[in-house]
């Protein structure tokens, strides 16, 4: 008995017919992260806390929604008494002292924290080739990228190891690796859930959100995280909605909004098959095509790259040697102190973005760069809450083309910035916005995104359901279809 | 050549509410190194700030009593420097949207009455302490402090001496103690300030370029320090060199003022709106809730005290010159019917010792209570005037209850007539040439004779009775 490539309601349906024991889930994950060891998905494993609280479920039956499930977790949610790095070299010793809001709602609904996953260094990158703990790989192919910076959560998903992980999403997070490794994934509307205890890349963008294998999972695990934290002035007080209500519901009249301003030309005509093929499936479900203008979309990746670097250039400077995490070795002032210990503990990719922030924030810069951005990014809302006057959701391909190779795109980062091309303008917008497997391109996969309306993600999860009862993409494993 | 010198305050005022400006970490002072410190004062990885409505509030009263207008939407930013005592890296303060803008303030001067206008008071969180002298070669850090609400009170540039600067400085003071949003206290450097200086010539119409001068925490030292830059400026220009923008550090053991940074190495604080925020909204119902509940002011207070209780002006002014002194009065008077009496002492003796040791009234041992319970002794005829003055001087040592003192030492007042007469004749007995000269005319010896018998009775009889006894024996 084995829960490799299992989904959390076939797991429950395990333990409830007593297939399976808590203790020898909790086993079965470990002994799959040693196979797929490789993969270099976690970067700090919980064990023992997990067997112990796996035999506490087996000793003491819970009815608690995801009892005994285990999940993975990013490594940028604050885990009290577990490691903590972010992916950085800066934090390789940080062991924070409390958690994170949002995981301590999953782990109260009974799921186990199996481990903390790898990702790019605070979330900067696409690829999780920023880490300082090394590359994660894509299980469909070892020299391909899983995507960024959640890659280790969907690496470990993607290769059967957990059936969910947490994810965070600045600009794409989320969604862009679930489509390199053929999961779904979700990035609510901003604020949804609690963002205490996330460390910051770009607060005003980030959002953490679940990754799993179904769309199913994902409203379950939703259920779960999403709370109004007095901790977190920017979390929402809004109702939320039991996120499985809707799943079922007929798509027959409904509307789907097709950017008409976004350029597919420079894509594969494979990806745009794939895409194409999808709005087909969802017609013939009695979905409406429409037409909507995004005039500004073409500016959110320039808009992206000036907001997100700005409030990380300022959200990084607590990492100074002075207080936790890693300090240089003998600074010979206070200077060389920040200088040595900033230059030592973070790497290139965020190097960069600190100097790009710190630039647009400048005096004599910010009303060209900081004030204009967001001006634009007032814009890209306007047009969203625009289209959605006349749609109920908003599909594009998540990416550019399916896993691309390790090292193909290192030396140029504007390459890299452009993968986000179709994910930054939700988190511009505050949208809630989803992947989902749709197609595989020479045996790699590759997602489609559905964007819904501020607070709507009861839509885009019933899209997304729907899709799944009528195509088997969710389904197919490194390993072939899962029986 | 004349110059003319024009300056303008910032002055921190750490608002007293329990908790700091964004976590609920104690504001306590005098604690152990380290101790009130939470997560988010610490600025650990992936917490979040929650603003202090208390802390709003209290800026409001300050913005209502400054007829300030009153931002109902006020919103805050990032500023940006490395030091080790700001844990996040940044300090969370109003650039754009202050709480309160366009006040102003009653000012006494030498010349009189002098209205200052304030520009703006603005929320911002305190940092934390750099201790360098306790660790060799190393520099401590003390996160105590750190996220502790400050209102920072900026003035136009109007003020024109450092007399006047100081007495800005302290009817600001006496403002947010009377408001009950700061305690004043200078020494633990719960008001602190920053003072631009620049100089011009009379007639000039542009103002000259300016330093700033860092963190002075106590009267005497503002005027010292300002008397100096104002001194070094005009000898800087008139030895035909300018005056360089630069931020100068106050040296109070030298007295001298000295160069900390110039423009040049001055800071870019990079500056924008902290997204971790959103901006405060306060509603009719709160402004209006504050505005109903300002406490007296000390103008309305002199007033009052005028009008209602008939104390004279120059005592009424004295006594609403601080917060501590009316609350004394007010308290006091409320354990005897004579508050005349009460403020005649307060403004007498009792400024007369705080004046000797240089302190403040809720600094001394003498508690409300105590002072009551003395005044209404003198007034019920328990003690003579003089005595109160020896039992006043103990309450000063050591604080001990009045009417204990008064059994203890055995001091109260005779009143028994039979034995102040015995006393009486005893005396003019043992005086004969002093009764004979007094007979023959020279009526300054009854004083003499009062003297006398108060010396018998150690100074327990009472002095009219006295008087009407001798009166009546010499008559």
């Amino acid at each position: 008995m084995t829960i490799k490539y299992k989904t959390i309601k076939e797991i429950k349906k395990m333990i409830s017919q007593k297939e399976i024991s808590h203790k020898e889930i909790i086993q079965d994950v470990y002994k799959l992260v040693k196979e797929n060891v490789n993969l270099n998905a976690f970067i700090t494993l919980n064990e023992e806390k997990s067997l112990k609280k796996a035999e506490n479920f087996d000793n003491n039956p819970s009815d608690s929604s995801l009892a005994g499930i285990p999940i993975a977790q990013k490594d940028l949610f604050c885990t009290k008494g577990l490691r903590t790095t972010c992916g950085s070299r800066i934090l390789d010793n940080f062991i924070p002292p409390y958690t994170a809001t949002v995981i301590e709602n999953l782990e109260n609904a009974g799921c186990i924290s199996v481990g903390k996953t790898n990702m790019d260094e605070f979330a900067m990158g696409s690829s999780n080739e920023t880490s300082y703990f090394g590359n994660v790989h894509n299980p469909w192919g070892d020299n391909l990228v899983p995507g960024g910076s959640s890659g280790g959560s969907a690496s470990a998903i993607a290769a059967g190891i957990v059936p969910a992980a947490s994810g965070t999403d600045t600009g794409g997070s989320i969604r862009q690796p679930a489509s390199l490794c053929g999961i779904t994934g979700i990035k609510p509307t901003y604020g949804r859930i609690s963002r205490w205890g996330m460390i910051a890349f770009a607060s005003s963008l980030d959002q953490a959100g679940p990754m799993a294998r179904t769309v199913e999972d994902c409203a379950l695990l939703l259920n779960e995280m999403c709370s109004h934290d007095i901790k977190d002035t920017t979390s929402l007080d809004n109702e939320i909605p039991n996120f499985e209500d809707n799943l079922n519901n007929s798509l027959k009249g409904k509307k789907i909004g097709v950017v008409k301003d976004l350029d597919l030309s420079s894509l594969d005509k494979d990806v745009i098959e794939v895409y194409e093929n999808s709005l087909k499936e969802f017609i013939s479900m009695g979905a409406e095509l429409v037409d909507v203008s995004l005039p500004n979309l073409a500016l959110s990746v320039p808009t992206y790259y000036v907001v997100a670097p700005a409030e990380c250039s300022s959200n990084l400077s607590r990492f100074d040697g002075v207080k936790f995490g890693r300090r240089s070795k003998d600074p010979k002032s206070l200077e060389e102190l920040y200088v040595q210990t900033r230059s030592e503990g973070f790497g290139d990719e965020v190097k960069r973005r600190i100097l790009i922030g710190s630039y647009v924030l400048s005096a004599g810069y910010y009303d060209a760069y900081y004030k204009k951005a967001q001006q634009v990014r007032r814009l890209i809302k306007q047009d969203f809450d625009k289209a959605f006057l006349s749609v109920d959701v908003i599909m594009t391909p998540t990416t550019r083309g399916p896993a691309f190779d390790i090292g193909s795109k290192g030396s140029d980062p504007i390459q890299m910035y452009l993968e986000d091309l179709f994910t930054i303008s939700a988190n511009l917008a505050g949208l809630p916005a989803m992947s989902l497997p749709n197609g595989n391109i020479d045996n790699k996969p590759i997602g489609l995104q559905i964007i819904g309306n501020f607070l709507d993600e009861s839509s885009i999860l019933n899209f997304g359901h729907m899709y799944q009862t009528k195509t088997n993409w969710h389904m197919f494993s490194p390993e072939g279809v899962i029986q | 050549m004349s110059w003319e010198t024009v300056i303008g305050l910032e002055i921190h005022a750490q608002l007293s509410t329990k908790s700091k400006l964004f976590s609920g970490g104690s504001t306590k002072f005098g604690a152990e190194s380290n101790t009130h410190v939470d997560l988010v004062d610490m600025g650990l990885p992936g917490v979040l700030p929650v603003a202090n409505k208390e802390a709003f509030y209290k800026a409001i009263k300050f913005g209502l009593a400054t007829g300030a207008h009153i931002n109902q939407i006020s919103s805050f930013d990032r500023k940006n420097y490395f030091y080790p005592d700001l844990p996040k890296g940044y300090q969370i303060t109003q650039m754009t949207k202050p709480i309160v803008e366009k006040g102003s303030i009653k000012v006494s001067t030498e010349n009189g009455e002098k209205i200052i206008n304030i520009t703006r008071a603005h929320l911002e969180e305190d940092a934390g302490k750099s201790i360098h002298d306790l660790f060799e070669g190393e520099t401590g850090v003390d996160l105590n402090r750190a996220g502790t609400p400050l209102l920072e009170i900026v003035s136009e540039p109007e003020i024109s001496s450092a007399k006047e600067a100081v007495a800005y400085f302290k009817a600001i003071r006496q403002l947010v103690t009377f408001l009950d949003i700061c305690d004043g206290n200078m020494a633990q450097g719960s008001m602190r300030c920053d003072v631009n200086v620049s100089i011009k010539k009379i007639d000039s119409k542009e103002l000259g370029t300016r330093a700033e001068l860092k963190n002075i925490n106590s009267f005497k030292f503002i005027e010292k320090a300002i008397n100096f830059e104002i001194e070094r400026q005009i000898s800087v220009i008139e030895s035909g060199e300018s005056v360089v923008q630069e931020t100068r550090l106050y040296d109070s053991d030298k007295n001298e003022t000295r160069s900390m940074r110039s423009k040049e190495e001055a800071n870019d604080y990079r500056y924008f709106p902290c997204p971790d925020l959103l901006p405060v909204v306060i509603s009719d119902k709160e402004l209006n809730e504050i505005k109903d509940n300002l406490p007296e002011l000390p103008e309305e207070k002199q007033k009052r005290y005028i009008s209602e209780i008939g104390l004279e002006s120059s005592e009424a002014k004295i006594i609403s010159s601080s917060k501590a002194m009316a609350d004394m009065f007010e308290e006091a008077s409320k354990k005897t019917d004579d508050a005349k009496m009460t403020a005649k002492w307060l403004v007498g003796d009792i400024s007369a010792l705080l004046n000797k040791e240089n302190i403040e009234i809720d600094e001394s041992k003498l508690s409300p209570e105590n002072f009551g319970k003395l005044i209404e002794r003198i007034s019920d005829n328990t003690i003579s005037g003089k005595i109160a003055k020896s039992v006043l001087e103990e309450v000063w040592e050591n604080g001990n209850d009045v009417d204990e003192i008064i059994k203890a030492k055995g001091l109260i007042q005779i009143q028994d007539e039979s034995l102040l007469e015995q006393i009486a004749t005893q005396v003019l007995n043992s005086n004969p040439d002093q009764v004979a000269a007094y007979r023959s005319g020279k009526d300054k010896l009854f004083g003499f004779f009062v003297g006398q018998v108060m010396k018998e009775t150690q100074g327990k009889a009472n002095p009219k009775s006295v008087n009407e006894i001798l009166k009546k024996i010499l008559s």
